[in-house]
């Protein structure tokens, strides 16, 4: 990708450490005017090494061409309906962890917090309980939020390190997981059985129909450029710096792209007997998600102060920053969001059990927010890297599994995507750095 | 930014040391305990710190005058950083008062300093790279509307100070610190102080590891921000920065106060005696 057009133009303000073409690499979209000028200046950046998402767009589409050459099952509307789906569970639990790494901390636990949260629900929604679904799910949130709040805790307040604790935290959890299989009469081998009727398993397992998912898809790009075009008007109204008109108009023509893509492949019909079509309902539910934590990063004062913490605690506590209380809620959301994953699972696999393998998840967990450009010493990534990145690791796992390698094989590819992500990024990086 | 323009009127009788303030060098230590009470910011009483068996200040009684750039000189150990720790509240002298504005107050801990408007830029200058200029600017205070981060609000702000402080270099405010040069990072720093209501901004070593052109810059910085009628205590080794910013000079020796007074009555030689010796030979203080 890297071509000989590095040229570097002369370094006009004498007083800024930076060359202009060094500054546009670090913030292209505050010096552009126009289109044309933004397109220039989001070139320069991707070879100045701040990439953001095109790497991993990138790689996507080689390895979706790979796969669709070695097996033409890949590309079809039911295996991606299918992978979405399996996505799922890797975006959101990376997510989880992106809460941690930016704040420059690790998550060990969050896997077996999946099956806590799992286990938690199915046990309070079925027979001796029967709580209403939604009664379940919050209970699953609030008991992994609680874990993570005892874990944040231990970190914030008695400094150890986070590695350590969650450490202690996996075996710990995956302790509480069985116990809490052991405790429940009805969990024959370990296994809770979900029933098919509850919303809880429709969300994996049940769809819209064709007509609300095209009404749904039209409603929320509509809202997102009523949003983005209000916001704009407001901005140059009190003469502040606006993106180029054009770029406004692209994003949301990508946006909608998009959407009509997602909704075109959902709504084919996918089964070979019968009819299966529409939007499975726990895409929305991760894309709410994922934009409820974008919103939160982005926009509340617990947000920005996650970034800040995560770059120079320091000078946060100097601000006035708590920071052990953002520490710890840090760690607050990572348990939460788990419980969310294990709701998940349970509505995947139908039902739940002591063999889910944490240790495994919270690898991928990991990895969804790494692969997806989040870095692992603190203070630089967002929400839609764990998007992405999750949607790769599936993406690996389901073509892999249609070329009918062995598992073996599968872990072994799995880590060669996320050591080669890792690289690119610190490459990149290093390339950024030196000046 | 409400009293703006009752600071901005206070600056302009204020660029230069109060006529009533006529001083021999040699009687300097004692000179500031009355006549300058009714116009300083901060008046210090008879600071005394002790640390176990060190004797860090003794008897430290000097004014910080608004609208001023007060500068704190000594040599290693001489108990600068004491002094400035004892202002910003890091913790509370063994004895001894401060005044503000002519009250006595007694803060307990660095938060309620800051809140009076003591700001202090330590030399590591507290800002985080990842975020941009105006995140750092107001980082620990935004506005917020409608429950969200008022970006606009806080945007506008930032460009309005950035402007009276005449910090021009930079292209965009919006462009992430861990870009910035030296001292356009200690800008920042000063523009976050100033936002925050700053009415005490203490610096220490603002110019230290900065180039000839960072360095012309930072000195203008504390100019303008003494021109908008904020009080400013420099600490600095560098003499010529000193000479070329400050209103008045304060000497720290060995943890006494040695002499103090306006800039005008100190040259190189007699400053740099007060700083090793804690006295000027006769020579020196009459040149």
């Amino acid at each position: 990708m890297s071509t000989p057009q590095a040229q570097i133009e002369p370094d006009e303000g004498s007083e800024s450490a930076l060359s202009e073409a060094e500054l546009t690499t670090v913030a292209p979209e505050a010096l552009a005017n126009t289109l044309g000028e933004y397109v220039q200046a989001w070139w320069r950046r991707i070879k100045g090494g701040e990439s953001g998402a095109l790497p991993v767009l990138a790689a996507l589409i080689l390895i979706g061409i790979f796969f669709q050459i070695e097996s033409s099952a890949f590309l079809s509307d039911g295996n991606l309906v299918n992978l979405f789906i399996e996505s799922a569970i890797f975006i959101v639990i990376g997510a989880a962890e992106t809460f941690i790494l930016l704040l420059s901390e690790i998550d060990l636990s969050l896997g077996y917090g999946v099956g806590i949260g799992g286990f938690v629900i199915a046990e309070l929604i079925a027979p001796p309980v029967n709580f209403p679904w939604w009664l379940g799910i919050v209970g699953g949130v609030l008991v992994m939020g609680f874990l993570g709040l005892i874990q944040g805790t231990l970190i914030t307040r008695l400094g150890l390190p986070s590695f350590i604790v969650t450490l202690g935290g996996q075996l710990g959890f995956l302790g509480i997981m069985l116990e809490l299989a052991n405790f429940d009469k009805t969990a024959v081998g370990g296994v809770i059985q979900i029933d098919p009727s509850t919303p809880i398993a429709k969300l994996a397992g049940s769809q819209m129909s064709p007509t609300l998912g095209w009404i749904v898809m039209v409603a929320c790009v509509a809202l997102f450029a009523a949003l983005t075009l209000s916001r704009n008007r407001s901005r140059r109204a009190r003469g502040l710096h606006t993106k180029p008109i054009g770029v406004t108009v692209i994003t949301i023509g990508a946006v909608a792209a998009a959407g009509v893509v997602l909704l075109y492949i959902c709504n084919a019909n996918r089964s070979n007997l019968g009819v299966v079509e529409g939007v499975p309902w726990v895409i929305p539910f991760v894309l709410l998600i994922i934009l409820a934590y974008s919103w939160l990063l982005s926009h509340t004062r617990t947000g920005r102060y996650i970034y800040a913490v995560g770059n120079n605690p320091e000078a946060a506590r100097r601000a006035g920053i708590n920071v052990k209380w953002i520490v710890t809620f840090g760690f607050i959301m990572s348990g939460a969001t788990s419980a969310l994953a294990g709701l998940i699972y349970i509505s995947q696999q139908g039902s739940v059990s002591t063999a889910i393998d944490g240790g495994t998840l919270v690898l991928y967990a990991v990895a969804s927010a790494v692969v997806g450009g989040t870095a692992l010493f603190g203070g630089r990534g967002r929400m839609v890297n764990a998007l992405l990145g999750g949607f790769v690791i599936s993406v690996v796992y389901n073509g892999l599994a249609l070329m009918g390698v062995s598992p073996a094989v599968q872990d072994i590819s799995t880590a060669v995507v996320l050591i080669a992500a890792v690289s690119l990024d610190a490459l990149v990086r290093r390339r950024a750095v030196v000046r | 930014m409400a009293g703006e323009s009752a600071r901005r009127s206070k600056m302009t009788g204020g660029r230069n040391p109060s006529p009533t303030l006529v001083t021999p060098t040699d009687t300097a230590k004692h000179m500031s305990t009355s006549e300058a009470t009714d116009q300083a910011l901060l008046s210090l009483r008879g600071i005394t710190k002790r640390f176990g068996p060190v004797q860090a200040l003794t008897d430290v009684t000097f004014d910080i005058p608004a609208g001023q750039v007060t500068a704190l000189i000594g040599d290693n150990g001489a108990g600068k950083s004491s002094l400035i720790k004892t202002i910003a509240g890091l913790w509370s002298p063994d004895a001894g008062q401060m005044l503000w504005r002519g009250k006595p107050v007694h803060h307990s801990g660095p938060r309620e300093a800051e809140e009076m408007g003591i700001k202090t830029i330590y030399q590591d200058l507290a800002l985080c790279d990842n975020l941009d200029i105006v995140q750092n600017m107001f980082l620990g205070h935004e506005p917020m509307r409608l429950r969200q981060l008022d970006e606009d609000a806080m945007e506008t702000a930032a460009r309005q100070t950035l402007k009276e402080l005449s910090v021009t270099t930079v292209r965009s405010i919006r462009q992430p610190v861990a870009s910035l040069s030296g001292g356009q990072r200690q800008s920042v720093a000063v523009a976050k102080a100033l936002v925050n209501e700053a009415k005490l901004v203490i610096m220490d070593e603002p110019t230290a590891a900065l180039g000839v052109a960072q360095t012309r810059m930072v000195l203008d910085l504390i100019k303008r921000l003494s021109g908008r009628g904020v009080a400013v205590l420099v600490i600095s080794h560098n003499l010529n920065d000193i000479f070329e910013v400050a209103d008045r000079i304060a000497v720290l020796y060995l943890g006494h106060l040695v002499v103090n007074g306006p800039a005008s009555d100190f040259n190189r030689q007699n400053a740099v005696e007060y700083m090793t010796t804690g006295r000027a030979s006769a020579a020196a203080s009459v040149a």
